[in-house]
């Protein structure tokens, strides 16, 4: 692992989809044991900028920094140090949440063993469908075994495209001590979310994402 | 690096274990396809061994073409691909056992139903096996350069008719020599060139396809 300080920052970030801009100027800098909610409307371009983070596409100018070099240098250590939920869960509907989160620990490079996998469901609730395929899982359900994935990486950074969604009032409560257990033990999170979600206490900055909420239905 | 390629590999055929209805539909086709020109033309031995290999290197190309858009489609569709991509792997090495794996799991089995479909066409024993032979070197090729066709059309519409457009002039060169071998055997030529032809094919694709997979990945998951 490298010794520099774990910093993540995007410096003029220019994102475009086709001709039309969503957003350009973006500058940011987090750091250890801070999350950045982003705030904006829908079709505003928060996803695109979550992708941007995570290195899966390229913005159109300006680039984003990890431990203070350039994503694509460092790449492997980046995707090391980072997990990402997206809209997807990533999970494979004919295996079991066991196997799901072993297979995706293998591929990562770590070793997981089976009780490991099991405390980690059981900590998100999934104690019930262990044995399961995930195709006859809820949408929720399927959300938490993507969830408990995230923790079984050991990640520093979290990158969350709306997680809540799909989640219960408990998997939500559940998920809000997750991360702030996981802010204040020093990690970073970033994520985007419509729904209330409350983190008092821990370090949260915020970043609007394509200017004030511009709305042509608005009255 | 290869415990990640092993345990792609590994992934692949334990999903495909899970869905034998899947797998066992390209096989089918294989063969139905396949048992079809005899139907059609009659069952005059003279002919059939003449247009046996042919047949069943043509019948082995639209059964690979059937199952590619199962290569990265399913994992494309659920996030799994972008999980993959975000590994500390080169996704080269995706691509390369994402393609082997496509290989064991719809190659393979090609290679062992061929002696029945090559009895069907009265093909001697000794052209069944320069026949299996060449679809042993000649179906990894079918993998290989369908794993760029797969990547490429990744997430659009109307994906199958645009791969089979892109991939099948690709599938050319391996059909003239697959076949070829066989033909030429059965003429008491040898088969040897035409063989070893397609093993440099099979090298080459082997080197290059996964590079051009791999970049095609990125540019479709964007």
């Amino acid at each position: 692992m490298s010794e520099s300080v774990a910093t993540l920052s995007f410096h003029d970030l220019r994102c475009t989809r086709g001709e039309r801009e969503l957003f350009s100027g973006m500058n940011f800098t987090l750091q250890g044991g801070e999350a950045l909610l982003i705030q904006g409307g829908n079709g505003q371009g928060k996803t695109s900028l979550l992708r941007l983070l995570t290195g899966l596409s390229q913005p159109a100018e300006g680039e984003v920094r990890w431990r203070g070099e350039k994503l694509d240098k460092t790449s492997e250590t980046y995707h090391r140090e980072m997990a990402y939920i997206g809209h997807l869960n990533g999970i494979k509907d004919d295996l079991t949440p066991i196997e799901n989160l072993r297979l995706a620990s293998q591929l990562a490079g770590r070793t997981l063993n089976e009780t490991q996998a099991e405390e980690r469901l059981v900590q998100l609730g999934l104690g019930r469908c262990l044995d399961l395929p995930c195709r006859v899982l809820s949408f929720g359900q399927r959300r938490r075994v993507a969830l408990a994935s995230l923790l079984c990486s050991n990640a520093l950074l979290w990158i969350l495209d709306e997680p809540l969604t799909g989640l219960d009032v408990h998997g939500v409560a559940l998920l809000e001590n997750l991360l702030k257990a996981h802010i204040d033990g020093g990690g970073m999170a970033v994520l985007t979310t419509h729904q209330p979600i409350s983190l008092e206490g821990s370090n949260i900055r915020t970043l609007r994402v394509g200017g004030p909420a511009q709305s042509s239905l608005a009255s | 690096m290869l415990s990640f390629l092993f345990t792609v590999i590994r992934r692949d055929l334990m999903l495909a274990a899970r869905r034998r209805g899947d797998w066992l539909t390209s096989q089918f086709f294989f063969v139905m396809v396949a048992s079809m020109f005899p139907l059609g033309i009659g069952p005059d031995p003279v002919t059939l061994k003449l247009i046996g290999p042919g047949v069943v290197w043509v019948s082995a190309l639209l059964a690979s073409l059937l199952s590619l858009p199962r290569l990265l489609a399913e994992d494309y569709r659920d996030g799994s691909l972008e999980q993959m991509l975000l590994t500390p792997q080169p996704p080269v090495l995706l691509a390369l056992g994402k393609s082997l794996a496509h290989w064991l799991i719809y190659g393979i089995p090609l290679l062992i139903i061929s002696p029945i479909l090559g009895i069907q066409f009265a093909l001697p024993a000794e052209a069944i096996a320069v026949l299996m032979l060449s679809l042993l070197i000649g179906t990894p090729i079918l993998s290989l350069l369908g794993s760029v066709g797969a990547a490429l059309t990744l997430g659009l519409r109307g994906s199958g008719v645009l791969l089979t457009l892109l991939i099948l002039p690709l599938y050319v060169p391996v059909l003239i020599f697959g076949a070829g071998a066989v033909d030429a055997a059965m003429a008491g030529t040898g088969a040897e060139s035409h063989l070893s032809l397609l093993g440099a094919i099979l090298v080459l694709t082997l080197l290059v396809a996964p590079w051009i997979a791999a970049a095609a990945l990125k540019v479709s998951i964007e």
